[in-house]
């Protein structure tokens, strides 16, 4: 018996798919025939694991569907969130003096990250690097101020705006097209001003209203009048956690030119376990940090932050289901209302596509 | 209620979640998942912490309420307890986090056999995957629309472009030997 007609059979057998009289020939061929037998036995095993793994993988995705369900409900209390935030302060402190710990002992091999900003020169040992760049330097200041004087040149009364000498850049995206964006805690954290640009070079004023050290999440607010409401923001926010090994891709300023770049999730914790973020594999550079980390259907999964100073291609992103809890707080304590956009218009199409849909969302923050 | 509406009750619970009923997880979800996240999230986890490992003691349940010899001793609420508070003191060894106070007037039962024996299904469970990812594209496709999504060869023909069902067979038929061929390999590995 040829051995695909064999397997056949033992699925047909095994799915009670044979008639009487098959089933007896089938049996009295087992019995007979102890190779036969053999195969039989190894191939049900091997199909009750592939059934097991198809189980559990429904099960799982009953689970998060179930678990999104009662969050939006809000049958899941989060009362206790107070103590966790204290917790996570508490934990953060205690992981970053073992990290420093080891990293002067050399037991982990892992070197220390640092975070990409003019911040990483403070003398403070920090574990990680935020991916902001604060060399704007001095080629780049001066190209700025030649695009700055042509601006003002050729279009004397368009909106250009007041601008200050920014020494850092940053990304940022809009989560609602009232003009509200994600960026990261330590881009904004020491700015005194702020600005934010669209990828056609509009400036606009902008103002923190929220910032979590702890997240490491910030919510700018556009607070320029010429600023006029966006909407069909493209990408979506998903509540349930992103998969290992998941392609994903992310746009942000390392130049002063939007840059892309593409990887995949690979670990789904951050810095020292820390569960709040992803790893990911991907080319990142400072400029990066706040930038979206966004899947192949067009949903945001988390927001870069930070990369390890000397391992290749080890980046840090902060889940984006914190965001849900960052908007939470906002509504409580300031009465501010941001709504995350609800359709996805970038699932199904292309690459190219994506991008072209998402590049006008997606913002370079500046400051000094 | 009586003890024996509660038994009934919590049978037809396992009976649903065996079946991958969403009604009943969500009644078990509901019913279990507050306290244990409060647990955790007291003992130094986050709420991303809390839900995979109630979600692992849901996989541990569901297995153990597919199983034919399945009897469960003790209230769903006390083994749900008790498979997390196991699962969740040794993720914080294996992280090398401080041990946490963990609360003692919680009714206890021991799981540590239940949860060897899940492990080593988690591991097989493992290796499966691994062998899907690395027999590759189309052959992983393929083979979970037949053995996972259940579609039928004239259907699979169609979706994938293949000229009819009897070249898709051929084609699964080609992709199953190499599965195999990779999961056995790494299952004789382990052993």
């Amino acid at each position: 018996m040829e051995e695909n007609l064999l397997l056949d059979a033992i699925e047909r057998y095994r799915n009670g798919e044979m008639n009487d009289q098959e089933k007896t020939f089938f049996e009295e061929l087992r019995k007979s025939n102890p190779d036969i037998d053999a195969v039989v036995a190894e191939h049900s095993f091997f199909l009750s694991e592939l059934e097991r793994m198809s189980d559990i993988k429904s099960l799982k995705h009953n689970l998060d569907q179930v678990e999104s369900k009662l969050i939006s409900e809000g049958a899941i209390n989060t009362s206790h969130e107070k103590t966790k935030s204290k917790m996570i302060y508490l934990w953060n402190r205690y992981r970053r003096t073992i990290a420093v710990a080891a990293a002067i002992a050399g037991v982990v091999s892992l070197s220390t990250a640092t975070i990409i900003s003019k911040y990483s020169e403070s003398k403070k040992v920090e574990v990680i690097t935020p991916l902001v760049d604060n060399k704007l330097n001095q080629f780049e200041h001066k190209l700025n101020q030649i695009e700055h004087k042509l601006n003002d040149a050729t279009a004397p009364t368009a909106t250009v705006k007041p601008k200050f000498e920014a020494n850092f850049r940053a990304t940022g995206f809009l989560v609602d097209g009232k003009g509200y964006l994600i960026t990261n805690a330590h881009v904004v954290d020491k700015a005194k001003n702020l600005i934010v640009e669209n990828v056609k070079g509009d400036q606009y004023y902008a103002k923190a209203i929220y910032t979590n050290d702890t997240t490491d999440l910030a919510i700018l607010k556009i607070i320029d009048t010429s600023f006029k409401k966006v909407t069909g923001l493209p990408y979506t926010f998903p509540k349930a956690s992103a998969e290992l090994a998941e392609p994903i891709f992310t746009i942000g300023f390392p130049r002063e030119e939007v840059v892309y770049g593409e990887g995949y999730l690979s670990a789904k914790s951050g810095y020292y376990g820390d569960t709040t973020s992803y790893q990911i594999s991907i080319s990142v550079n400072p400029g990066n940090s706040g930038g979206p980390v966004i899947n192949k259907d067009g949903e945001v999964i988390g927001i870069i932050s930070s990369k390890e100073t000397n391992a290749d291609g080890v980046v840090f992103a902060i889940k984006s289901t914190n965001i849900y809890d960052a908007l939470r707080e906002v509504k409580k304590s300031d009465d501010i209302n941001i709504k995350l956009p609800t359709v996805n218009s970038l699932k199904g199409t292309n690459r190219v596509k994506q991008i072209k849909k998402l590049e006008d969302f997606v913002y370079k923050v500046k400051g000094n | 209620m009586s003890e024996a509406n509660t038994n009934d009750q919590e049978h037809a619970l396992l009976n649903g979640l065996a079946d991958n009923d969403t009604g009943a997880i969500e009644t078990i979800y509901r019913d279990n998942y507050p306290a244990i996240r409060g647990f955790i999230i007291k003992n130094n986890g986050y709420p991303d912490d809390a839900r995979d490992i109630f979600q692992e003691a849901m996989i541990v349940l569901f297995e153990k309420a597919k199983s034919d010899s399945f009897v469960l001793s003790c209230r769903l609420q006390t083994y749900l307890y008790s498979v997390c508070r196991r699962l969740w003191l040794k993720k914080l060894q294996q992280q090398n986090r401080f041990n946490p106070s963990i609360e003692l007037n919680h009714e206890i039962v021991p799981v540590e056999d239940e949860l060897e024996l899940h492990e080593q299904k988690e591991a097989d469970f493992k290796l499966m995957e691994n062998a899907l990812q690395k027999v590759g594209e189309p052959c992983k496709s393929l083979l979970e629309a037949f053995y996972i999504e259940k579609k039928s060869m004239p259907e699979i023909a169609e979706s994938f472009r293949y000229t009819n069902a009897e070249n898709a067979k051929t084609q699964k038929y080609k992709c199953l030997v190499r599965l195999k061929k990779i999961f056995f390999a790494q299952y004789k590995n382990t052993d």
